[in-house]
This record gives structure tokens, C-alpha cells and sequence, in this order.
């Protein structure tokens, strides 16, 4: 949480005076019994209707000075929450846009979007009831107390013993309670669980026939939580009783040495109903400040959950990744050396290292908190303008692999360059614009076609997007649309089948014209006539990619220059088809699986 | 109309209370001591200051008696309060255990379709978060509309008792305090939609940019996201502060009107005691002022009780809707379990479609014979789920019958019929626990030598043993952070374990590579010898191989035969085989 105060440092001002203004109308409340008591010891017993009059005056005015300092204060604080949550949210999100795949993986989306979303808004909340309660109440408790040292010394040590023993109390129960609570909060979750298991996987449990099992299970959850629920309500339920009698015992001792004290003349009947008006101001305060501590724990819990985000560094700092000109001198005498700027290196062999677009040198990938490398010794060079095809089993690294060249991970060992430069070296930007990448799922934004195809490069013009339609086969779809290239996308795409969606993804990578082209097994939705088409396309572009295409079907990489076949993280064939059927055993196998049975038919 | 369905609402909340009636009768009883209790504590405060007048004529023995009352008083009320926060508790944590429990078990006898047709979100938010809200709101705020409306009446009956003339004040002034907080409520109320209408706008940004978040980073978008999201988040700012600010006036406001009640009061007491006619005491007066510190709070209270019961009994509704929602057709009194299953299916004139308006499956027929393998094809979406809906009876068929050894399926357990059929869905499901925990689904007392066994026929095996527990390994809510790829095998593996009599695999190897599914495939041939087998694929092996191939498009059987008939035909079937599997 302290990690979320910075963001309220432009609120200083808010921050002191919400409080300030509070305690200003603490102050006027405090003065009231004063008023009374004066009303008691002079306005009655002198029988001054006048002097009567006049007090409730002061206590009107005193009213009215309280509310406009109460309205100022309550503007402050919201004017300080709502920039606070303003901040802290702009600040999350683009934290997390700076977050490389792994802090995604690492976080999972559905925990960031709580994050950012209803956790802030408790955080927001909680700064708004600091700045407006969290200080009065216990300023109204000590003033109480002051005040009536002002009264009398003797009569007020009361306070002096009351106070902090009830601190003590609420204090206690909070300090038992509250992780308690945390607690229950887990058990919920767990009830929540399995209700939603329960209904994605309703058709696996009735043909498994788990349904008692599951009904079991559930009720062990909800039994748990029930137990835990009362036995922190039992600790609660103290909270209340306990302070009343604290507070009402010290009113008894109260009366008695206000008694005591008037008897001998150290007091007047008119300060002892005042002090008596001070200990039931305080039993108020801290029943409200017992509420709002639950409150404020809540919103400290959400805050907390939120710095532990924008605590996790990314694992590319964004200040070498965004702008290289902050790299260190060493970094920088590399990255001139490696960008093949320096004289000297002639001859036949720079000329093909110059030819070279990727390469990987002894790559390996470990991916945080995984036991082993998902990529392990991946060493290959690909020349400009050619087609290499990535084929292998399930989880034999194909993805992990191709994401290595846009930066979305670090290679753990070796490295991976792009035109003989360290992809470290690049800025983001500069990396990005040189890499398209199209992902396995086919993803689109709620705008318009035009929108979102521009996502490749901002200011595309039609001629260039048509281009890219027409060799990603994807025109027919932006014909058949009302509105074609403003056609509206819904979230997620969700007006467009699968196929269409791939084609249109496809188009959006192909705008910005990249030199590197990878595809992530991104044309599994289209048919094979299609696919090929697409694939011809690619190869008749004007500026020739380099391209990569991921894929399970051998007939959509089977033409590439080369194929790289992987198998549980390790190259286990490089080459040509021919070459590959010839040698590698992974890829005939894969080769055979989906062409034998069609020959013999 | 809607006063009515909360009544039925109430007398179904009612009825999940009436188990607990002596608590709630406790609860009731209780609060009406705190209370009274509470209230006639300021009394006996007052009676105490009114021996203590000056120097001297200090009243000791009368002061040490009453003080002594106060402190039975003070005891009982911390009692009957106590007694009264356990009393609640209870009842609010057992309707709630009780609601949920019943809510989940309606979720397991649901139909499908139902199941199918409302999101998975919305429900679990019943059945957790209304839940709470109902209990919290419903219980709590009627506890709360009791104490304070007994409080109320009880403060009005001590003032009454001490002076009319002074509660008329107090009564007077009170209905300003009520308008000044509904005032400002209807003012808020605008406000606060327009904060959640700017919310649920940002929130859809985040969720769209979140869980494309690698899409927006391939793509560079971070800056102009950014700043789309900083677009919202000023205007969110706005509004917020103006919500804020506005919904917090509701309390210095109504704190000022309290304040004149209390000026109020003061004056009028004063006033009254001045004349020394003995129609008020300091006490009395003082007791007064007390009251009128409390008096106006249980009317705010009140009012917001108001609104949260009737959120609360909106949350109730929805809750108890999805109770009250028809389950599936009960079981016959008569029903048997299938027994000595061999794969004997008949379809015998079906009718079916999910909707009235839009007819499927009419009048179709079908016979496979054990070990007979029947291939469902056709394009992306045709609605090749419907045949496995109507076969493990997810949806009953709305004419005709479906009988297996002969047995209607609606005539024989359910139980029995779905132990029947070995099932690998297109949409892998895992249950959160181990990887054991999810194999042995199917066959509980499966001992570690089968387990493997299955595991290795999957070619699960490999990866398992690869992950950190191996076995034990806890994989979280949807298999968490299993590749598809894996959480397929995991599937298969589940049912090579109990292979049971019947497969029905659903697309069951399309997102595992051809490598993997080749021996899977090997696998599967093992598993599906002697087994009848109803698979819905792509795979042209698999088509070809099949005994019986259903030709399907747009939900309807358009088509019937093997692959060489239906080659022969020259339908729907040979022409879909050319586009998509010639090369």
C-alpha cells in the first residue's frame, strides 16, 4: 500500500486540507457540550432566558460552521480519491503494458483486469474514507479526552484509563478478526470455484456421473466457510458489547467522582453533564471508526494487491527496451560493432553474413518457474527473403520459438539476432515494426475494419490495406460486410467466423509490410485450397518476407526452403521436405500420419 | 405486479428462515431489551445528575443506588446485545449455507440447456454474490429496520414519558432530516450511474486490451492504447469526484439537521428548566439531549435499509429463480440400470431442435451394431454436438426414441447409460486437484498401475511426469496452465482408463498435432475394437474407416452410408470431400 501513496503526491494539498477541515468541524462538535454546560451552569441556574438564547445561537452557528467545513473537506477528499484511483489506474495500465509474455503468463489476465479494476476502485474508496473519517474519529476521541482535562483534571484521568482500553479492544478483536476474514474471503473463492467448475464442465461430471461426488465436495467447501464464518462472527460479535460496557462503566466511575467532585465544589452540575456528553461522543466515534477499519483493511488488502503488480518488474526494463539511448557505453559499442557499421570486416563472408535475416545461436528457453528448458541448443541462420517452415508435436516448443524473435521472451542461453543484431539491441519500437507476427488465436477490437487492420501501421491507405486483404484472401470477407472497410468488429471479433478472423488478422500483419512474417499456425481455420493460395500470395509479394510458418499440417510448410522440425525442445531435423523424408525420422513419421492413408485411396 | 412477486419472494425467504424461527425469535426478543435497555440508560444518567446539584447537597445514597441499576443495566444490555450478534449470525450463515446448497444442487440435476443457454458468470454471481447480498441486505437490514424502528418508538415513548413538549420539537424538526437525505440521494443517484455507465466502459477496455495484451505488444499499440484508456480514465475521473463528492454530503448535511434538533431541544429544555416549575430537571434535560443525539441516526439508517432491502430482494429473486428453474425430467420410478451393454444403438424416428421455430433432426433413423464405428461430418458449426447431446440424454429427443440394447434411454438410470459411453468433448474440461484426481474420474479405485497404464496409452505420460508433482501435480480451474494440446491428452487418458462399452469422441485430437495424434489414433483403434464408437471428425482416416458416416449441415442429417456410397451419391458429402481433403 505504502507503495501507492506516491500517486497521491500531487494531492498533497487535498490530503492535508480534507483532513484539516474535518477536524475543524471535530472541533465545533467538541465545543457543543462546553455550550451545553454553559447553558446549564448560567443560562439555568441564573435564569437567564437571554444568555439561552444566545448559546443556541453559537450552537446553530457552530452547527453551520461544521457543515461548511465538513462540505469542504468531503470535497477534498473526493477530489484526492478520485485522482488517486485516476492515477493508479493509468499508472497499472501502463505498467502492464510494459510487462514482456512472461510477467503475462506469470500474472494471468483475469487477475490483472481484477486488479485494475474493482481493486482500485476499493483502494480508491478506502484514501476517500482516510481522508474523511480515519482522522476525526480518533481526533473527536483524544479532543473528547482534552477537553475534559480542561473541565477537570481528576474526573478526565477517567478518559485517561478509558480510552486506551478500549483502543485495546477494538484494536484486539480487529488484530484476531481480520486475517480471519482473509480467510473466509478464500473459502468463498473456493466455494465460487467450484460452482463454475460445476457449470463449464456440467457435461463431463454427468457423463462421469460425479454429480454426488461434486455435491460432497461442495458442501465440505461450504461447510468450511460456514465454520469459519462463525467463528469469526463470535469474535466480532464481541466488538459491540464489550466497548459499550467499557465506555458506560466509565460513565458510572464518571458520575461518581463528578459527584464527589461537585460536593466539595471542584465542579458544576452543568460540567459534569458535559463530561458525561464527552464519553458518549467517543462511544459514537469508535464505533464508527471500528466499521471503518474494516473498510480501510479491505482497501489496504486491494492496494497492496495492486503494488504487488506494479511491483513486478518487467523482465526487459522498458528503459533499455524503449529507448536505446540510455544504454550503457558498452552496450552501445556492441550494438555499433554488431550492425555490421564498422569497416574492416569485408570479403565474401560479411557478404553472407549481411544475407543473413535471423539467426539463432545456441538458443535456450527457460520459461519462469518451469523446471526444464522449452527450448534447448536451437541453432539455425535464415537468409533474406526465404520461407522456413516450424513443425513438431504438441508443446515441442514451436511457439516458444518463433515469439523468441519479436522479444515476447528472452532466450535464457544463446542469442537470437536479426541482421547479425542482437534483438537485446533493438528498441521495442524498431524491433516490432521490423517483425509481424500473426498468433495462433485470431484476435480482433471492437472498431472498425479500417481500425483495425491500421493496427499494422497507422497510416495505411486504402491501396495498401486492399493489398493486404488481397494476399491474405481476406478481401471477400471486408466485400461481404455493409460498409466494408468501416464495417463495425464487435468485441472480440464476434460478428466474424474463425476463418475470417485469421484472414483478417493475416491482413493486419501484412499492412506494415514487415521483413519478418511469422505465422503461428494461423491458417488452421482456413481450408487447404485457401491456405495454399495464401501461401502463393506471400511468395509473390513485392518485397519478399522472411517468413516463418508454424503449423501441424505438413502440406502448409512442406514447400519452404527450409523446415525446421522440432520435438520436445530440441531440433530434431533441419532442411528441405526431401531432404527431411530422406533423414529425419519426427517428420516422416508426421509426413506419413497425414499422407499415407490419402495415396492409398 | 412487482409488489407481488416480492411478496412470494418474502414468503420463500420466510420459509429458508422458518428452520431457524426460535433464533430469529431470539434475535427479535433480544434487540428489544438492547434497546429498551439502551434507551434507559440517558434516564437514570439524568435522575444521577439531578442529585448532584451544588456543593453539599450531593445526594450520595440515592446516586450509589441508581449507579448501582446502571450497572445491571449496563450488564444486560452487553449481554443481549452479544446474545443478539450471535443470533444473527447464525441464522444469516446457515440460510446462506442453505441457499447455496440447494442452489448447487439444482445445478447438477439442470438440464443442459438451460446450462448451455445462461452465462456461467451470471449464474456463479448467484449463487455466490446474491447470496451474500440477500442474506447480508434481507437478514441484517430487517434486524436493523426492527432496532431502529423500535428504537424510534421506544425513544418517543421515554421523551413522551419525560416532557411532550420537547419530543414535539424532536418530532418536528426529524421528517427535515429524512427529506435533506432523500434529496440528496435522488441527487446522487444520477451521478453514480453516470460513474458506472464510464466504469463498465473502461472496464471493457481492459478486458479487450488484457486479454489481447501480447496482440497489442506484437503490434507496438501500447502508446496509442494507453492513451484511448487515459481518454476514458479523465473522464471517469470527473464523474467519480462529483459522485463522490455528492453522495458524501448525505452525512454533514443530515448532521446539521441534527444539530438544530438538538439547538432545538436545548433551548426549549433550558427554556423549561429556567422557570424552575419542576416540569424539567438539568437530568432530564440532559437525558433529552442525549436522546436527540441518537434519535435521527436510526432514521438514516432507515432510509438506507429501504434501498438495500429492496436490492436484497432483488438479489433473493434471482437467486431463488435459478432454484425454482425445472430440472431435468426426473428418472422413472422403474428405471434400471443398462446392464451388459454391447453397442447396440437405435435411433428410431427422432425428432429434435433446440428451438421450436427452427426445426433440426426430423424423423431420422439410425441402427449401429456393436463395434460399429459411425463418423459425423460436415462444415465448422453444422451441429454435429446435437447427435452426443441426444446420446448421453444432455437433451431428451422431442419425438421418436433412442434405445440402446433395446431400453428407451429415457426408461433406464442415467447413470447407467452415460457409465455407458466413454466421451472426449472438443471443449477439454479438467476439474481443479491433481492430475490423478482428474484420471480417475471415471474409475475412483483405479490402482497406480492402471493409472499409468492409461497415461502412457495417451502419451500423457511423458509430460506428466515432466511437471513438478508429476501425479500430484495441482492443476488450477480449467487446467490452468496445461497447453490444450495436454489437456486433451489428459482427456483421453481419462477414458482409456475406464473404458466403458461406447465411445463418443468429439473432435477429440484437433488441437494435438499429427504426430501425437498418430499414436493416439493407434490408440484410439485399440480402444475402440469391439467398442461401438460415434466420433465427430475431420480427420479423413477416421471418415474413411467409419461404418456409418452422417452427413450433417446447418443442424439437419442431410446425408447416410459409408465413404464409398456416399462418393457414389454425389451429394453434400463428395463434394464437401473434395474442397476439403483432395489435395
Amino acid at each position: 500500500m505504502r507503495r501507492l501513496l506516491i500517486f497521491l503526491k500531487s494531492y498533497v494539498k487535498e490530503c492535508i486540507l480534507a483532513p484539516l477541515f474535518k477536524m475543524l468541524e471535530a472541533s465545533f462538535e467538541l465545543i457543543i457540550p462546553l455550550v451545553v454546560s454553559a447553558i446549564i451552569d448560567v443560562g439555568i441556574a441564573d435564569g437567564d432566558g437571554g444568555y439561552i438564547a444566545r448559546m443556541c445561537l453559537v450552537m446553530v452557528a457552530l452547527g453551520l460552521l461544521g457543515l461548511i467545513s465538513s462540505v469542504t473537506a468531503q470535497y477534498f477528499a473526493a477530489k484526492a480519491a478520485a485522482g488517486f484511483g485516476t492515477k493508479v489506474r493509468h499508472a497499472l495500465f501502463a505498467h502492464i503494458q510494459s510487462f514482456s509474455f512472461s510477467e503475462i503468463d506469470k500474472a494471468g489476465t483475469a487477475t490483472l483486469i481484477t486488479r485494475m479494476t474493482s481493486d482500485i476502485n476499493q483502494a480508491q474508496s478506502g484514501v476517500n474514507m482516510v481522508l474523511r473519517l480515519f482522522l476525526r474519529s480518533p481526533f473527536i476521541v483524544l479532543g473528547a479526552m482534552v477537553m475534559a482535562f480542561t473541565i477537570d483534571g481528576k474526573a478526565a484521568l477517567i478518559f485517561a484509563v478509558a480510552i486506551p482500553s478500549l483502543s485495546l479492544v477494538v484494536f484486539g478483536v480487529m488484530a484476531v478478526s481480520i486475517p480471519l476474514y482473509r480467510k473466509v474471503q478464500e473459502r468463498l473463492d473456493n466455494v465460487l470455484g467450484i460452482t463454475r467448475e460445476n457449470l463449464t464442465g456440467a457435461r463431463v461430471i454427468r457423463a462421469f456421473h460425479k454429480e454426488e461426488a461434486e455435491k460432497g465436495r461442495f458442501e465440505e467447501a461450504l461447510e468450511s466457510l460456514t465454520s469459519m464464518q462463525t467463528h469469526v462472527g463470535k469474535i466480532s460479535a464481541f466488538l459491540n458489547p464489550v466497548t459499550y460496557v467499557i465506555i458506560n462503566a466509565a460513565t458510572l466511575v464518571l458520575l461518581y467522582t463528578g459527584a464527589v467532585q461537585v460536593d466539595t465544589g471542584n465542579l458544576t452540575q452543568g460540567e459534569v453533564v458535559a463530561l458525561v456528553n464527552y464519553m458518549s461522543q467517543i462511544l459514537v466515534e469508535l464505533i464508527k471508526l471500528a466499521n471503518l477499519i474494516v473498510t480501510i483493511t479491505k482497501a489496504v488488502a486491494c492496494g497492496n494487491r495492486v503494488a504487488v503488480i506494479l511491483e513486478m518488474e518487467s523482465t526487459m526494463p522498458a528503459e533499455v527496451f524503449q529507448q536505446p539511448g540510455s544504454m550503457s557505453d558498452a552496450q552501445k559499442g556492441e550494438v555499433s560493432l554488431a550492425g555490421g557499421s564498422s569497416p574492416g570486416l569485408g570479403g565474401t563472408a560479411r557478404q553472407s553474413e549481411k544475407n543473413i535475416m535471423v539467426r539463432f545461436s545456441n538458443v535456450g528457453l527457460t520459461y519462469q518457474g518451469a523446471g526444464a528448458e522449452s527450448l534447448s541448443d536451437v541453432d539455425f541462420s535464415v537468409n533474406r527473403g526465404e520461407t522456413v517452415g516450424v513443425i513438431g508435436g504438441t508443446g515441442s516448443g514451436k511457439t516458444s520459438l518463433v515469439h523468441l524473435i519479436p522479444r515476447f521472451y528472452d532466450a535464457t542461453r544463446g542469442e537470437v539476432l536479426i541482421e547479425g543484431k542482437n534483438v537485446k539491441d533493438y528498441s521495442q519500437e524498431e524491433l516490432r515494426q521490423k517483425v509481424g507476427i500473426v498468433m495462433q488465436k485470431a484476435v480482433l477490437f471492437k472498431g472498425t475494419i479500417r481500425e483495425n487492420l491500421c493496427w499494422g501501421k497507422a497510416d495505411a491507405t486504402d491501396e495498401e490495406i486492399y493489398q493486404a486483404l488481397e494476399t491474405a484472401q481476406a478481401r471477400e470477407v471486408v466485400e461481404g460486410k455493409d460498409g466494408k472497410l468501416d464495417a463495425f468488429v464487435e468485441q472480440g471479433g464476434k460478428n466474424f467466423s474463425g476463418g475470417q478472423k485469421q484472414r483478417l488478422t493475416i491482413a493486419r500483419a501484412l499492412v506494415r509490410k514487415p521483413q519478418i512474417l511469422i505465422l503461428d499456425d494461423s491458417a488452421s481455420a482456413l481450408d487447404y485450397a485457401t491456405d495454399a493460395r495464401l501461401r502463393k500470395a506471400i511468395r509473390q509479394m513485392g518485397e519478399k518476407p522472411t517468413v516463418f510458418i508454424v503449423s501441424q499440417r505438413t502440406s502448409s510448410i512442406q514447400h519452404a526452403d527450409k523446415i525446421i522440425v522440432l520435438d520436445d525442445g530440441k531440433v530434431a531435423g533441419m532442411g528441405s521436405h526431401e531432404q527431411l523424408l530422406e533423414s529425419c525420422e519426427v517428420y516422416r513419421e508426421i509426413y506419413e500420419s497425414q499422407y499415407k492413408k490419402q495415396q492409398e485411396s | 405486479m412487482k409488489k407481488k412477486s416480492q411478496l412470494q419472494t418474502m414468503k420463500k425467504v420466510l420459509r429458508y428462515i422458518k428452520s431457524y424461527r426460535i433464533f430469529l425469535v431470539m434475535s427479535l426478543a433480544f434487540a428489544v431489551v438492547t434497546v429498551a435497555s439502551t434507551l434507559y440508560f440517558p434516564v437514570l444518567t439524568g435522575e444521577v445528575i439531578d442529585h448532584i446539584l451544588a456543593p453539599g447537597q450531593v445526594q450520595f445514597p440515592v446516586i450509589l443506588n441508581l449507579l448501582w441499576k446502571m450497572g445491571v443495566l449496563i450488564g444486560v444490555t452487553a449481554l443481549a446485545q452479544w446474545f443478539m450478534n450471535v443470533c444473527n449470525n447464525k441464522i444469516t450463515y446457515e440460510v446462506v449455507q442453505d441457499v447455496r446448497r440447494e442452489a448447487f444442487a439444482k445445478i447438477e440435476i439442470l438440464p443442459l440447456k438451460f446450462i448451455d443457454a445462461h452465462s456461467h458468470g451470471e449464474l456463479v454471481s448467484r449463487v455466490v454474490a446474491d447470496v451474500d447480498q440477500f442474506a447480508d441486505g434481507l437478514l441484517m437490514g430487517f434486524s436493523q429496520l426492527f432496532t431502529g424502528v423500535i428504537t424510534i418508538l421506544g425513544t418517543l415513548l421515554f421523551m413522551l414519558s419525560i416532557n411532550v413538549k420537547i419530543t414535539l420539537v424532536v418530532v418536528l424538526v426529524t421528517p427535515v432530516s429524512l427529506f435533506v437525505a432523500s434529496f440528496i440521494a435522488r441527487r446522487t443517484f444520477s451521478m453514480f450511474m453516470l460513474q458506472s455507465t464510464t466504469r463498465g466502459e473502461q472496464t471493457s477496455l481492459i478486458n479487450e486490451m488484457i486479454e489481447n495484451q501480447k496482440v497489442v505488444q506484437a503490434f507496438s499499440k501500447e502508446r496509442d492504447v494507453l492513451e484511448k484508456f487515459d481518454e476514458i480514465n479523465g473522464r471517469l475521473e470527473k464523474v467519480s469526484l462529483r459522485a463522490t463528492f455528492f453522495s458524501s454530503l448525505t452525512n454533514p448535511g443530515t448532521r446539521f439537521v441534527n444539530s438544530l434538533v438538538y439547538t432545538g431541544v436545548a433551548l426549549v429544555g433550558a427554556l423549561l428548566a429556567m422557570s424552575g416549575s419542576g416540569v424539567l430537571t438539568v437530568g432530564q434535560l440532559s437525558c433529552f439531549l442525549s436522546y436527540a443525539n441518537q434519535y435521527t441516526k436510526p432514521f438514516n439508517e432507515i432510509s438506507g435499509v429501504v434501498t438495500e432491502l429492496q436490492n436484497a430482494l432483488a438479489c433473493a429473486e434471482r437467486i431463488f429463480s435459478l432454484i425454482a428453474e425445472e430440472a431435468q425430467a426426473p428418472e422413472p420410478e422403474d428405471a434400471e440400470p443398462l446392464a451388459d451393454v454391447e453397442g447396440n444403438v437405435d435411433l428410431e424416428h427422432v425428432w429434435f431442435s433446440y428451438s421450436p421455430e427452427k426445426k433440426l433432426i426430423e424423423d431420422f433413423n439410425l441402427k449401429v451394431k456393436p463395434g460399429q464405428r459411425v463418423a459425423i461430418v460436415g462444415p465448422t458449426g453444422c451441429g454435429k454436438t446435437t447427435i452426443i447431446n441426444l446420446l448421453m440424454r444432455f437433451y431428451d429427443v422431442d419425438g421418436g426414441r433412442i434405445l440402446v440394447e433395446g431400453h428407451d434411454i429415457r426408461e433406464v438410470t442415467r447413470e447407467s447409460l452415460r457409465a455407458s459411453y466413454g466421451m472426449v468433448l472438443q471443449e477439454t474440461w479438467l476439474k481443479s486437484g491433481t492430475i490423478r484426481e482428474n484420471l480417475v474420474m471415471g474409475k475412483p479405485d483405479a490402482t497406480e498401475e492402471e493409472i499409468l497404464a492409461a497415461a502412457k496409452a495417451a502419451h500423457a505420460h511423458s509430460f506428466i511426469k515432466r511437471l513438478p508433482d508429476g501425479y500430484d501435480t495441482v492443476i488450477g480451474e480449467e487446467g490452468g496452465s496445461l497447453s490444450v494440446g495436454q489437456k486433451q491428452l489428459l482427456c483421453i487418458a481419462r477414458v482409456m482408463l475406464c473404458l466403458p462399452p461406447m465411445l463418443i469422441l468429439d473432435e477429440a485430437t484437433s488441437s494435438i498435432d499429427t504426430r501425437t495424434e498418430m499414436k493416439i489414433q493407434n490408440a484410439f483403434a485399440r480402444m475402440m475394437e469391439g467398442r461401438t464408437s460415434f466420433i465427430v471428425a475431420h480427420r479423413l482416416s477416421t471418415i474413411q474407416e467409419a461404418d456409418i458416416i452422417l452427413v450433417m449441415k446447418d443442424g439437419h442429417i442431410l446425408e447416410q452410408g459409408n465413404h464409398e456410397e456416399l462418393l457414389r451419391q454425389g451429394g453434400f458429402y463428395s463434394e464437401l470431400y473434395n474442397s476439403q481433403f483432395a489435395v
